[in-house]
C-alpha cells in the first residue's frame, strides 16, 4: 500500500474548509470574533456574578452526587465522634459525611457555600453600578428587569440551598419562613400546609426544596443568566463618554484575542478567590450547629448575609396587628411579603418612571457618571441606606452585644434611622454630586490647581493653575465637559481614561454628555 | 505590526488578492466589513526587547507555579491525612491546604492569562457601529403585513363561532393547573392541624405527662426557683421534630412572682401547691423561633430570632419586639405519681399567627 503523504501544515485550513462547506460559518464567526466590546473595570461586576453562577453549577453538581434530601431518622455513625449515636435526619448525615467522609466533600460544601455569597453579593454591586450610570435606560429595561428577577431567584436558590442540610440553623430559617406563608391573608395557612405537606416541618418539605434547588431553579437562573448576556451580545455593551465615542459606537477591543483572554485570566482569578476561600475559611459548620430540633436555638444565628435585609425589616416592624371579624393580618406580613413584593415592583417599573420624570424617551448607549444626574444618585444613596439599615438590624442582636448596646436600643435607632437616613443620604448623595460636577466645570474653565502658590504685587497669595488648553485673554479655557473624567492633578495630564493613550487619529467630535442626536460623521467602511 | 498604512485600498474596499498585503491587512479589511474600524493596533514591547522578554518570563512563572501548586494538590489531597480525628491531628490542615495549592494553582493561571493578555498582546483600539434603533420602515411595514396577513387568514373575525369555540379550549389550561394543585394542596382545617399540638386529647381525667427530651418524665422538685426546662407531651415521638408545636417551657416562679401571676393561672392550679409553676408554649408567636432565653431576674423571656420580649409574670405578654400575641399557657396539674402533667391542650393554637387565628 501506498502511504499518503498528510501535510500537517494545511491540515487546519483544509478542515476549516471541510467544516465551511457543511455549515457556512465564515461569516458569522468572524462577526463575533471581530465583535468590539469596550473596557472598564465597573463591566466586570457582572461577570464576578456569572463566574460564581458556573463555580455554583460545578460545586453543587458534585454535592448532589453526595446529599440526600431525606427526612428520616437515623443515628449518626460516621466519623466526627462528637456527635456519634445522635439521632438526625438523614440530610444532616449525609451533609456531615460530605464534611467528614468524603475526600474533599469539605472543600467542595466551603467553595459551594462561598461562592453562593459572592454570587449575591456581586449582583447587589453590579445592580448598583447599573443603576447609578443610567445603564438600565432605553434600550436596556427589559435586562434590568431580567436582572432584578435573577437576584430574587438567587436569593430563594441560596435560601432553599441553606435549609438543605437540616441542621439547627436551616430548621430555623425554614421556620420562620413557614410563618411568613402562613401570614399571607387569607391563603395563607393552605399555602403552608400544600407546600410542608402538612405542618411545619412535616416529612416532604427537604425533598420539595431540593428539586427546586438543584434543578427548577438553576435551570430557569441558566436560561435568564443566557438570555441577559445575549441581550448584552446583541444590544452591545454601554461605553463611558469619552474621546471618539459616540451613541452610534463602541470603542473598545475586538472580542479576540486580547479580550478574551483577559476575560479567561479573570474567570480563573475568580476560581481561584473561591477556592482559597473555601479552604481557608470555614463557612456553615454544621457540625457546629448539631440537627434541628424544633424546641432547640442558640442566639446569634444569623441567615446568609443576603437575607439579613429582611430579617432587619421584621425585627424593627412595630407589633401591629390587624384584626377584624375574627380574621387577621399578623405584623410579619409587612416587612417579609409586602416589602419584598414593593422592592421588587418598584425598581422594575423605574426605567419608565425616570423615562417621564426626565421627559426623555431616547436610547442611550452612553453611562453617565453619576455625579452628572445627581437625583438618581440620591436615590441610589437613599436605596443603599435603607438597605444598609435593614441588614445592620438583622444583626443588631451581635452589635448590641459586641458593643453593649441594650437590644431595644438597637431596634430603636434602626427605626428611627430606617425614617431619618435615607432623606439624609439623599440630600448628601445630591450635594456631593453637584460639588463634584462644579469641581469639574472649574478645572475645565481654570486648569488644574499646581500647589504652586504666587504672591501677586498687590500683596495677595494666588495659586497658579496649570490650563488644559490655551486660555483665552481672561485666562479662561472654554473647554466642554464630555462627562467623563477631568484630570485634577499634573501627573493625571494626558492620562484622560485608558482608551485615549495613543489615539493620534482623531474620528469624531467627542460626544456632549447629554446624548442628543447629533450629526455624525461616517466612519470609513468597507460595508457597501 | 504597529500601526501601519501600507493597505491598498480604494472605495470598494480593498482588492484581497493584492500580493503586498500584509495579512494584518486582511484582518483589518475583514473587520471593516464587519463594521468594526481598528484605528490602533499596537505592540507593548519592540518584538524581542527586554520588556517583552521580561513579561514572557512573567508568563511562564505564573504557568509553572500553577504546574507546581497543582502537583502539590495532588500530592496533598491523595497522602494528607484526611480522615477526622479528635483533637490537634494534621488532618485539621487537610482543607485548608487544599484550598491553598488550588487556589494559588488557579491563581497562576488567572495571572498567567492575564499577564499574556495585557502585556504581550498588542494594545488596540477597535470602533464598531451599534446598528441599534429599530428597522427601515419598508422592513416594519414586510414583517407587519405578513403578520397581518397570518392574523387574517386565521379568520377568527370572519368566523365568530371559532373565536367562541376557543374559549372551550380553556379547561384545558384549568387541566394542567389542577394536576399539580389538586396535588399539592392540602386542607389545614381536616384534620385542624395548625390548632393542635401533642397535647391534643389531654383531659383532667386522662392527663398526657411531661417529659425531658430524653423521655425520662418531670417531677415539680426538678425545676429548681427560678429555674425553666423545657419538656414536650410524653407520647411516642412526643420531642421529636413529628411535634415541632410542642415544646413548653416549664417555669418554676419565685414566690412574690408567683404572687404577681396568680390570679391569671388555670383555676386548677390556684393555691394548690403547685402554683408557682406554670408552662408556656415554647414557640414564639412571631414566627415560631423556640423564645428560649429566659432572663430571671426580669422574668422576661427573649425569642433569639427577632427579640421579642415576653412578660412571664403577665401571662407571657409581649412586651417589646415584633410579636402581638402572648404565649399560649398549657393547663397543667401534678398526678397521683407526682409527675407533672398536662390536663388540656392550649386554649389558642400555638406559635405565630395567620389569618384564621383570631
Ligand atoms: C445560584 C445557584 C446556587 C446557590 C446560590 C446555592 C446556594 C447553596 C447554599 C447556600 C447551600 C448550603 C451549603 C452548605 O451546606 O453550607 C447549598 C447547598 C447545596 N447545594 Fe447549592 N446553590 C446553588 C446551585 C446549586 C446547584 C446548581 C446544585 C446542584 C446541581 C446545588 C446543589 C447543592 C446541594 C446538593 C447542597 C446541599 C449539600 C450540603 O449542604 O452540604 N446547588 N447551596
Ligand atoms: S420568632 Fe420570636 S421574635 Fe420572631
Amino acid at each position: 500500500m501506498k502511504r499518503r503523504k498528510v501535510d500537517l501544515k494545511a491540515l487546519p485550513g483544509k478542515t476549516a474548509q471541510e467544516v465551511d462547506t457543511r455549515l457556512p460559518v465564515a461569516t458569522p464567526l468572524r462577526g463575533i470574533l471581530n465583535k468590539v466590546f469596550p473596557d472598564h473595570w465597573s463591566f466586570l461586576l457582572g461577570e464576578i456574578a456569572l463566574f460564581s453562577f458556573i463555580i455554583l453549577l460545578l460545586t453543587g453538581t458534585f454535592l448532589a452526587l453526595f446529599f440526600e434530601p431525606s427526612l428520616q431518622e437515623v443515628h449518626y455513625n460516621g466519623s466526627y465522634l462528637p456527635l456519634q449515636g445522635v439521632q438526625m435526619s438523614r440530610a444532616y448525615e449525609t451533609a456531615l459525611d460530605l464534611s467528614f467522609d468524603v475526600r474533599g466533600g469539605l472543600i467542595m460544601r466551603q467553595m459551594h457555600h462561598w461562592a453562593a455569597l459572592l454570587f449575591m453579593a456581586a449582583i447587589v454591586v453590579h445592580m448598583f453600578r447599573i443603576f447609578m450610570t443610567g445603564a438600565f435606560r432605553k434600550p436596556r429595561e427589559i435586562n434590568w428587569i431580567i436582572g432584578l428577577s435573577m437576584f430574587w431567584l438567587g436569593f430563594t436558590e441560596g435560601f432553599a440551598g441553606y435549609s438543605l442540610p437540616d441542621d439547627a440553623l436551616s430548621g430555623t430559617g425554614l421556620r420562620i419562613a413557614s410563618a411568613i406563608m402562613l401570614s399571607i391573608p387569607v391563603i395563607g395557612s393552605w399555602v403552608t400546609t400544600s407546600l410542608f405537606g402538612g405542618e411545619f416541618p412535616g416529612e416532604i418539605i427537604l425533598s420539595r426544596l431540593y428539586i427546586l434547588h438543584v434543578f427548577l431553579l438553576p435551570l430557569i437562573l441558566l436560561a435568564l443568566v443566557s438570555i441577559h448576556v445575549g441581550l448584552v451580545f446583541v444590544q452591545k455593551h454601554t461605553q463611558w463618554p469619552g474621546p471618539g465615542r459616540t451613541n452610534k459606537n463602541v470603542v473598545g477591543e475586538r472580542m479576540f484575542p486580547r479580550y478574551a483572554i483577559k476575560q479567561g485570566g479573570f474567570f480563573m482569578l475568580v476560581f481561584a478567590v473561591i477556592a482559597l476561600m473555601g479552604g481557608l475559611f470555614q463557612i456553615n459548620p454544621i457540625w457546629l450547629f448539631g440537627p434541628y430540633e424544633a424546641a432547640v436555638v442558640s442566639a446569634g444565628s444569623q441567615p446568609d448575609w443576603y437575607v439579613m435585609f429582611l430579617d432587619g425589616s421584621t425585627r424593627l416592624m412595630p407589633a401591629w396587628d390587624i384584626r377584624f371579624l375574627g380574621y387577621n393580618i399578623p405584623p410579619l406580613f409587612w416587612p417579609t411579603v409586602v416589602l419584598p413584593g414593593i422592592l421588587t415592583v418598584l425598581p422594575m417599573a423605574y426605567p419608565w418612571i425616570e423615562a417621564r420624570w426626565k421627559k426623555d424617551k431616547a436610547s442611550h448607549n452612553l453611562l453617565q457618571r453619576p455625579r452628572d444626574v445627581p437625583d438618581r444618585t440620591g436615590l441610589a444613596a437613599m436605596a443603599l441606606a435603607f438597605y444598609l439599615v435593614l441588614t445592620i438590624s438583622g444583626g443588631n442582636d451581635i452589635f448590641a452585644d459586641k458593643f453593649h448596646i441594650s437590644l431595644n436600643a438597637m431596634t430603636w435607632a434602626g427605626r428611627i434611622g430606617l425614617l431619618i437616613l435615607p432623606p439624609l443620604a439623599y440630600y448628601f448623595a445630591r450635594r456631593l454630586a453637584l460639588g463634584l460636577q462644579q469641581h469639574d466645570r472649574e478645572v475645565l474653565a481654570h486648569g488644574v490647581e499646581t500647589g504652586i502658590i504666587k504672591r501677586l504685587p498687590d500683596g495677595r497669595f494666588v495659586e497658579v493653575h496649570q490650563p488644559l488648553a490655551a486660555p483665552d485673554e481672561h485666562g479662561h479655557t472654554d473647554l466642554p465637559y464630555v462627562g467623563w473624567t477631568v484630570p485634577k492633578k499634573m501627573n493625571r495630564l494626558g492620562a484622560l481614561g485608558p482608551a485615549v493613550r495613543g489615539f493620534f487619529r482623531p474620528i469624531e467630535q467627542p460626544a456632549p454628555p447629554q446624548q442628543e442626536e447629533q450629526p455624525r460623521e461616517e466612519i470609513t467602511s468597507g460595508k457597501s | 505590526m504597529s500601526d501601519t498604512n501600507t493597505q491598498v485600498r480604494d472605495a470598494a474596499g480593498v482588492d484581497l488578492d493584492n500580493p503586498n498585503l500584509t495579512r494584518f491587512d486582511i484582518v483589518r479589511e475583514g473587520a471593516r466589513r464587519d463594521g468594526v474600524e481598528i484605528v490602533h493596533y499596537e505592540p507593548q514591547y519592540a518584538p524581542g526587547s527586554k520588556g517583552e522578554k521580561r513579561m514572557t518570563r512573567i508568563v511562564a512563572f505564573f504557568f509553572l507555579l500553577t504546574g507546581i501548586m497543582s502537583t502539590l494538590f495532588v500530592i496533598a489531597f491523595i497522602w494528607w491525612p484526611w480522615e477526622y480525628e479528635l483533637g490537634p491531628h494534621a488532618s485539621k490542615y487537610y482543607t485548608p491546604v487544599l484550598g491553598l495549592t488550588l487556589g494559588l494553582a488557579l491563581v497562576g493561571v488567572g495571572l498567567g492569562i492575564l499577564t499574556w493578555g495585557k502585556k504581550l498582546l498588542p494594545h488596540e483600539i477597535a470602533i464598531q457601529e451599534r446598528h441599534d434603533g429599530p428597522s427601515s420602515p419598508e422592513e416594519q411595514k414586510l414583517t407587519g403585513s405578513t403578520l397581518q396577513f397570518i392574523g387574517a387568514e386565521m379568520g377568527l373575525g370572519r368566523r365568530p363561532i371559532l373565536k367562541w369555540s376557543l374559549l372551550g379550549l380553556a379547561p384545558l389550561g384549568l387541566a394542567a393547573a389542577a394536576v399539580p394543585i389538586g396535588a399539592l394542596i392540602k386542607d389545614p382545617h381536616h384534620p385542624d392541624i395548625l390548632f393542635k399540638t401533642g397535647f391534643a386529647g389531654a383531659t383532667r381525667a386522662n392527663p398526657i405527662r411531661l417529659m425531658h427530651d430524653d423521655g425520662t418524665l418531670v417531677r415539680p422538685e426538678e425545676v429548681s426557683t427560678g429555674g425553666q426546662i423545657t419538656v414536650f407531651p410524653n407520647i411516642p415521638g412526643g420531642a421529636s421534630n413529628h411535634y415541632a408545636d410542642s415544646p413548653t417551657l416549664l417555669i418554676h416562679l419565685r414566690e412574690e412572682d408567683a404572687a404577681l401571676l396568680n390570679g391569671r393561672l388555670y383555676s386548677i392550679n390556684q393555691n394548690s401547691p403547685w402554683s408557682s409553676f406554670v408552662a408556656y408554649s415554647k414557640i414564639c408567636t412571631h414566627a415560631g423561633c423556640p423564645a428560649s432565653l429566659y432572663e430571671q431576674q426580669t422574668n422576661r423571656l427573649l425569642c433569639p430570632c427577632h427579640q421579642s420580649q415576653f412578660l412571664i409574670t403577665d401571662n407571657a405578654r409581649p412586651i417589646f419586639g415584633p410579636a402581638t400575641r402572648s404565649l399560649p399557657m398549657l393547663p397543667i396539674s401534678v398526678d397521683k405519681e407526682g409527675y407533672l402533667v398536662a390536663v388540656g391542650d392550649y386554649k389558642v393554637p400555638v406559635g405565630p399567627a395567620f389569618w384564621e387565628k383570631d
